[in-house]
This record gives C-alpha cells, sequence and structure tokens, in this order.
C-alpha cells in the first residue's frame, strides 16, 4: 500500500541522500518525494509517498527519526488532510485544435501557461486522480501529449495541527514567535504517533 | 554510555584545525587512539606530540576500526580510530560496519584532501561520507577549522547517547592546517535529541505487569542493551524476584552471571538444546535489549508459537521487525526496570526451572566436554579448560566461525564486558585487533584472543602491533585446517561438498616466534593446561597453536529455515561417532 509521510529536515547538503539512502537501504520505493522550504529558517518539507507493507509505516517513521538531520515525521495515514500535486501537460494543438483542449482545461480548472504554434502547456493542480483524469480525456480526444511533468504529492493536515517536535527543540520560526500548541485532539495527541504497544495499533 | 566529557577549563584560544582535533579529544576524556598516518591526515599527526594522547599504530586500518571497537567494548567509552583518506579510509569501513551492527560507540576520524579538490579525482580522495552514509549512526565533512570542535563533540554525543554507534568526521587538509577560535565549553553541542518515539505509558507498563505476573513459563532473553543500559542489577532482581530463567543472546552473554542458577545460557542457531527448547515452551518472552534477531529466532512463523513477548528496546525501529511484540516498552531498559520492579513481589513457584531442568539431562550425555577424548583433542575440551584456567575472570575475544560458538557455550562469562565478538556482522579477523583495543582498554585484565586458523590470518599482522605496544595479549588459534562453519555448512547442507575450505596455515608458532613472542603447540588434551598456564606465567604475549579435530561440528545446530527447536544434535549413542567413525589421515 502506499504509504505518505511528511518530514522536517534540516535545509543542509546530503539531507537529501541520507533520506533517500534509508529507503533504497529498507528495500523500499520512492513513488514520489517533494521537497522545498517550510515556514521556518532552515528547515526544509518533505513529502515523501512509497509503496510498502500495510504494517511497514512504524518502521520507516522510526527510522527516519534516527537520522540525524530529521526533526519531524509524521505518518500521514488516514488523517485528514490536504493532498495537492501541480502537474504540467504540453500537448500538441494546431491553432485550428486549440477549442476543444481549452474546454477541458475549463472543466478541470487548468490554465493555460503557454502558446506556441504546434503546442500548449496546461497548468493543472489537484490530486492524483484530477490530473490522471485530464491526461486520460486528452490521450481519448486523440491529442498528442508531448510531455507530461509531475511534482509529486504534498500533503498538509487539516485544521490547526502545528509540529510540536520543532517547538521543544527550539527550531526558530521566521517570526520567532511562540507557536501555541493545538488543543484540536486530532491534531494534537496522534502528533507524535506514540507507540501504544497494541500490536493492532501500530501507530 | 557512562562516559560524561569532562569539563575542560578552557578559554578561547588560537589554535590550528589539527590542534582543535586533539584539544576536543582531550576534552572529551579520550587517552588512546587507534590508526595511521598518510598524507591528507598530516596535519594532525603533526600537532599530537602537544597533547597526553597515546596513539597505537596498527598494521591495518581495518585493525584501527576493530581496536577502537574492541576499546569501546572492553570499557564502555567511545573508541577513537584516525585514518587518511582514500584507502585508509575505505579499510576502516568493515570495522564501522562491524561497530553499527553491534550497537557500539565510535568515532572515526579521516583526513580528507583539501576542500579546493574535493570532487576532483585528487590523489587518494575518496567520498568517505558517502560510502559510509548508510554504515553510520551519522557523518560529517568538514571544511572550516571552526567546525571542527563543535562537529567532533557533537559526533561524541551521538556515538554514546540512545542506541550507541559509530560516527565518522571527514576533515580536509586546508581544515586541519587553518587557524580558529577554540573553545571546549563554547563547543557543547546541544542536548541530543531523545527518540520522539520513546515510550513506556502508563498502561502499556500495567499490561506488562499483567503478563508478567501471569505467566507460567517465563523467559527473560538477555541482550546487549543490557550492558549499555547497564540493568545489569535489574534483570537480575526481576529474574530472581519471580524465579525466571534467563537466555543469552550471544552479545548478551556476561550481562547476567553464567553461574547463576537461572542461567540457562546461549540461546539460538547454536544454542544449547533444552535453551531453544525452553523458549518454544515458554508462555512469556521478556526480551531485554536485544533484537531478535535471526540467529537467534530461527524461522519466524514458528517462534515460540504460544509465548506472549514483551519488548523493552530502546530503538524503536527494532520493535515489531522481526517478532511482533504483544507488548512494547520503548526507552531505557534500566529505568524501564526500575519501573516495573516496584510493582512485582517475590514468587516461587519452581514447576516450569524444574521442566527447564528437566531438559538439561539429555544435552548433557550428548555434551562432547563429558566425552572422553580417547587421546583426540576438541576445541570444546580446550575452551573448557581455557575457562576453568582463568577461573572465568579473562576478557575473552573471540573471531567469527566454530571457535566463536564452542566460546559461547563452554566459556562461563561472569561478568559484563568479559566476552567481545562481532556479533552482527560476523567480521572474521576482528579478534586480534579487537583484543589489542581491549588491553589498552583494561590492562590490569587478562585478555585471551580466540581465533580460528582461517580468521586469524586475516589480521595476523597485528602480532607486531602488540609487540611494539607491549601488549600482554594471550592467543588462542584453534586450528582445525580448515574454515570450520563453512565446512560444516558444506557437509549438513551441501552434501559433504568441501568447496574451497581446506586452509593451508603458517606454522603460528614460528610465525609469533618471527615477532618475538613466545609460543607453543599443543596437539593432545593433556597440555592443554600446561601450555595454558606457560602462557598465564610469561610476561608479554604468548601464542599456543591448538591442533585440534579437524571435523568436528558446532552442536547443537539449527538449520537454515527451521523452527528453534529443530535442532541437529550431536549424536548420543554414549560414544563419540565422530571417535568412532573418523578415520586419521
Amino acid at each position: 500500500m502506499l504509504h505518505t509521510f511528511v518530514a522536517l529536515v534540516e535545509d543542509k547538503p546530503g539531507v537529501l541522500t541520507r533520506v533517500a539512502s534509508l529507503f533504497r537501504r529498507l528495500n523500499i520505493n520512492i513513488i514520489s518525494l517533494t521537497v522545498g522550504h517550510s515556514e521556518r529558517l532552515e528547515v526544509s518539507r518533505m513529502t515523501i509517498v512509497a509503496e510498502a507493507a500495510p504494517g511497514a509505516g512504524h518502521r520507516i517513521k522510526a527510522s527516519l527519526f534516527k537520522l540525524e538531520n530529521v526533526l519531524d515525521v509524521d505518518d500521514i495515514g488516514q488523517l485528514s488532510c490536504v493532498t495537492r500535486e501541480l502537474a504540467l501537460i504540453k500537448v500538441a494543438a494546431a491553432p485550428h485544435a486549440r477549442g476543444p483542449i481549452f474546454q477541458l482545461a475549463e472543466i478541470f480548472r487548468a490554465h493555460v501557461v503557454d502558446l506556441a504554434p504546434e503546442s500548449l502547456m496546461l497548468e493543472l493542480t489537484g490530486v492524483a486522480s484530477k490530473i490522471e483524469g485530464l491526461i486520460q480525456v486528452l490521450s481519448e480526444g486523440n491529442n498528442e501529449i508531448l510531455e507530461i511533468s509531475r511534482t509529486g504529492r504534498m500533503v498538509m493536515r487539516r485544521g490547526q495541527h502545528t509540529s510540536r517536535v520543532l517547538d521543544a527543540m527550539r527550531v526558530p520560526s521566521p517570526e520567532q514567535e511562540p507557536i501555541i500548541p493545538s488543543t484540536d485532539a486530532a491534531g494534537s495527541d496522534s502528533r507524535l504517533g506514540l507507540f501504544s504497544g497494541d500490536p493492532n495499533h501500530p501507530l | 554510555m557512562s562516559e560524561a566529557p569532562k569539563s575542560a577549563a578552557s578559554s578561547p584560544r588560537r589554535l590550528t584545525g589539527a590542534e582543535i582535533v586533539w584539544a576536543t579529544l582531550e576534552g572529551e576524556g579520550v587517552r588512546d587512539v587507534f590508526g595511521y598516518p598518510g598524507g591528507a591526515i598530516l596535519p594532525v599527526y603533526d600537532a599530537l606530540r602537544k597533547y597526553p594522547i597515546r596513539h597505537i599504530l596498527v598494521r591495518h586500518e581495518q585493525s584501527a576500526a576493530h581496536a577502537a571497537d574492541g576499546y569501546a567494548r572492553a570499557s564502555g567509552k567511545v573508541g577513537v580510530a584516525v585514518a587518511t583518506s582514500g584507502p585508509a579510509a575505505t579499510n576502516l569501513v568493515t570495522g564501522i560496519a562491524t561497530a553499527m551492527m553491534d550497537s557500539v560507540p565510535l568515532v572515526c576520524i579521516t583526513g580528507q584532501v583539501s576542500s579546493k579538490l574535493l570532487g576532483t579525482d585528487a590523489f587518494q580522495e575518496v567520498d568517505i561520507t558517502g560510502i559510509t552514509l548508510p554504515i553510520t549512526k551519522h557523518n560529517y565533512i568538514v571544511t572550516d577549522p571552526q567546525d571542527i570542535g563543535p562537529v567532533l563533540r557533537e559526533a561524541f554525543l551521538i556515538a554514546r547517547s540512545g542506541r550507541p554507534g559509530p560516527v565518522l568526521v571527514d576533515i580536509s587538509k586546508d581544515a586541519q592546517q587553518g587557524m580558529a577560535d577554540f573553545d571546549f565549553a563554547a563547543a557543547t553541542p546541544t542536548p541530543h535529541r531523545p527518540h520522539p518515539m520513546l515510550s513506556a505509558e502508563h498502561d502499556a507498563i500495567a499490561e506488562a505487569l499483567k503478563l508478567i505476573l501471569s505467566a507460567k513459563r517465563p523467559i527473560i532473553l538477555a541482550g546487549h542493551g543490557i550492558l549499555e543500559s547497564n540493568a545489569m542489577d535489574q534483570v537480575r532482581t526481576l529474574a530472581e524476584r519471580l524465579q525466571i530463567p534467563v537466555a543469552s543472546t550471544l552479545l548478551g552473554l556476561g550481562a547476567f552471571p553464567a553461574s547463576h542458577p537461572l542461567s540457562l545460557g546461549m540461546m539460538g542457531m547454536h544454542g544449547e538444546a533444552w535453551v531453544n527448547q525452553a523458549i518454544q515452551q515458554s508462555d512469556l518472552l521478556i526480551a531485554c535489549g536485544m533484537r531478535f534477531d535471526d540467529r537467534v529466532t530461527g524461522v519466524l512463523t514458528s517462534y515460540a508459537p504460544n509465548a506472549k513477548k514483551i519488548h523493552i528496546e530502546i530503538d524503536p525501529a527494532e520493535v515489531n521487525k522481526n517478532v511482533k511484540a504483544d507488548v512494547a516498552l520503548i526507552g531505557d531498559l534500566r529505568e524501564i526496570l526500575e519501573t516495573l520492579l516496584p510493582q512485582i513481589a517475590a514468587r516461587n513457584d519452581s514447576t516450569w526451572l524444574r521442566a527447564v531442568n528437566a531438559l538439561k539431562g539429555d544435552a548433557a550425555v550428548r555434551d562432547i566436554k563429558n566425552l572422553p577424548d580417547l587421546g583426540h583433542l576438541y576445541a570444546a575440551h580446550v575452551i573448557h579448560d581455557l575457562w576453568r584456567a582463568t577461573e572465568g575472570k579473562a576478557i575473552v575475544v573471540t573471531d567469527v566461525g566454530q571457535h566463536q560458538m564452542w566460546e559461547a557455550q563452554y566459556y562461563k562469562h561472569e561478568s559484563p564486558r568479559s566476552l567481545i565478538t562481532s556479533g552482527g556482522l560476523g567480521t572474521m579477523g576482528f579478534a586480534l585487533p579487537a583484543a589489542i583495543g581491549a588491553k589498552i582498554a583494561c590492562p590490569e585484565k587478562e585478555v585471551w584472543v580466540i581465533a580460528g586458523d582461517g580468521g586469524f590470518q586475516m589480521t595476523s599482522a597485528e602480532l607486531s602491533t602488540v609487540v611494539q605496544e607491549h601488549l600482554d595479549i594471550r592467543i588462542a588459534v584453534i586450528n582445525n585446517g580448515f574454515l570450520g562453519m563453512v565446512r560444516q555448512w558444506q557437509e549438513f547442507i551441501y552434501e559433504g561438498n568441501y568447496a574451497c575450505v581446506s586452509i593451508l596455515s603458517p606454522d603460528f608458532v614460528m610465525l609469533a616466534g618471527a615477532h618475538g613472542i613466545p609460543g607453543a603447540t599443543v596437539r593432545e588434551r593433556s597440555e592443554v593446561l600446561p601450555a595454558v598456564e606457560a602462557a598465564r606465567h610469561t610476561s608479554g604475549p604468548f601464542l599456543i597453536n591448538f591442533m585440534v579435530e579437524k571435523e568436528d561440528a558446532v552442536y547443537p545446530m539449527v538449520g537454515p529455515g527451521c523452527a528453534l527447536d529443530e535442532m541437529i544434535r550431536r549424536p548420543s549413542n554414549g560414544h563419540n561417532p565422530l571417535i568412532e567413525t573418523s578415520e586419521e589421515p
């Protein structure tokens, strides 16, 4: 099954290698990995989607925490969250053939971001199935897809959830303001994923 | 673990990076390092004379890592190895991996080409941080002299915190040569973050207590974590209070006294039959600081099928990895046991103990130790006699193979850190260099190397180091002319097809003699004790070449893919079949 982890890591050379190498060492395939700046200085945020056995989440998370540069790990599991992926799709389209593609773009709320004599580029944001849906209808409409670039998933949990671990570790936030711990039950107690000792509920 | 950095009274000083290396080590309480100089680490070696640190020159960098490892295992302190760049750094790799698998705290310092040359394939340049990434707890490359102090201090902190392990610090030559302000106190690292998934919550403690108090056939599985957590007394109290028998992993030997009536001995592939049978019959396993390695469990599907499992472990990534825990208590073993013990009252029900003891009878009649030697020399007899002669008080450093298992079976370890052996990685060539480290760490202790004729030849060049450093190390080579454990597998599993396992050795006594080390060859049991006593009464090193039975096997043996109690046993017809059937060459 697919596991999704959000990891906050130190923004230093080699950290991406350490994270990726862990999955390699555990013989687990990474489906997607996005990395970029977070809300904190010198802290990067990774969203990692990996294919692994259903019970593997605990060990992956525990192993990620063993990396010195990893500050926080969240195993998203079935938690309520917003998932987005960005895709750029280049479609072959002579001027007279653009109309139907514009219509599809509108239905999918994709943006046309480039128009060339023989092609156009669509930008689409959404969950994976929405992106795959657009690709499918474009293909079924006998459009020639020239290029696809997808970012892979980014995930953020809903509600007032914040990183208590980062806070406890006094990693500076940009404004140097204390972060108020969430009072939202879903966002607090399960936050650390404390192992309950119950084999049926490993996380 | 027990070692705390000494609060070096330091004020900011202007030093070279090389001087900062030694000043930091001195501040961390390091008195001995193991290493080998070379081009990219020359500035560091040049600065050594200014600092009160002993450097032991090994004959191969792999031995530097093993010696630092033996030093750490014998003393509980962080071991330090130093090497130059390129081939020296890659030679450390086997030693680092050995330490990683067995959770041994090391700091390895390597020289690196100047930062301007990084990535140019300069002479003796190798990406050692890349190479050691999966076999270190963490590693660093340092190119600014200002960073050397803080990074090295953090390296020591990481090496000894939580589940210990090796850390490598790669320092470019220009960083060693450059100047920086050094202030030991100011370089104090922020406290190491505990693993956020440590958890021994109230509910889990209560659940564990319920299982412990209601178990009829409990067993304690004693692992290496007992030594690391210094929880010997707590484990012993738990065992004695509820009369729970204690089975040990290979690395757990010594954590619980072998002579204790509740001690069962080693479990697993070459554990005694009664130990494995008891585990399979048990209704509760209390795993203390061990990781259910495949050599311990046999095939997992049939492992201890009727037992609940309580797993007390400091590394959350080990929980539910191989064996599913019914209750996991993740944290420091000693703290957890101290939470449990006040809630456990003494109990005296000997039914289970009597059942376990009944299992021993059958094994005793098969035990080679109890069989007549009829003029043959068996490794089991050698190790049994060695144990008696040393009264079980020596630090024994073993290599890997048959002799390692016989040692584990017949040398009865009473105290922690008295057996030093490569368990997880199974590194041949480990014994002699690790013994060098152990002897430097514990000069007042009697140190014995027990090695096979194969493994001993992998690092026998370290005999020179033993002599150069005036080390009083006693060496027992268990010489059977084969790579014995591989031969045994070929005999049992590959229909006796002995492929490439017959090994020619030099005359080890002459080899020792070439180093100025006295020695003796022993061919009969009657010669064992006199030779051992000669070694013990010789000032300085001594080597004994024990010419043992060539095709003896380690029994019992749990074959690959077998359940823990499906063991190949030494035949029990009251005679030793080996003696009756073997034809002397």
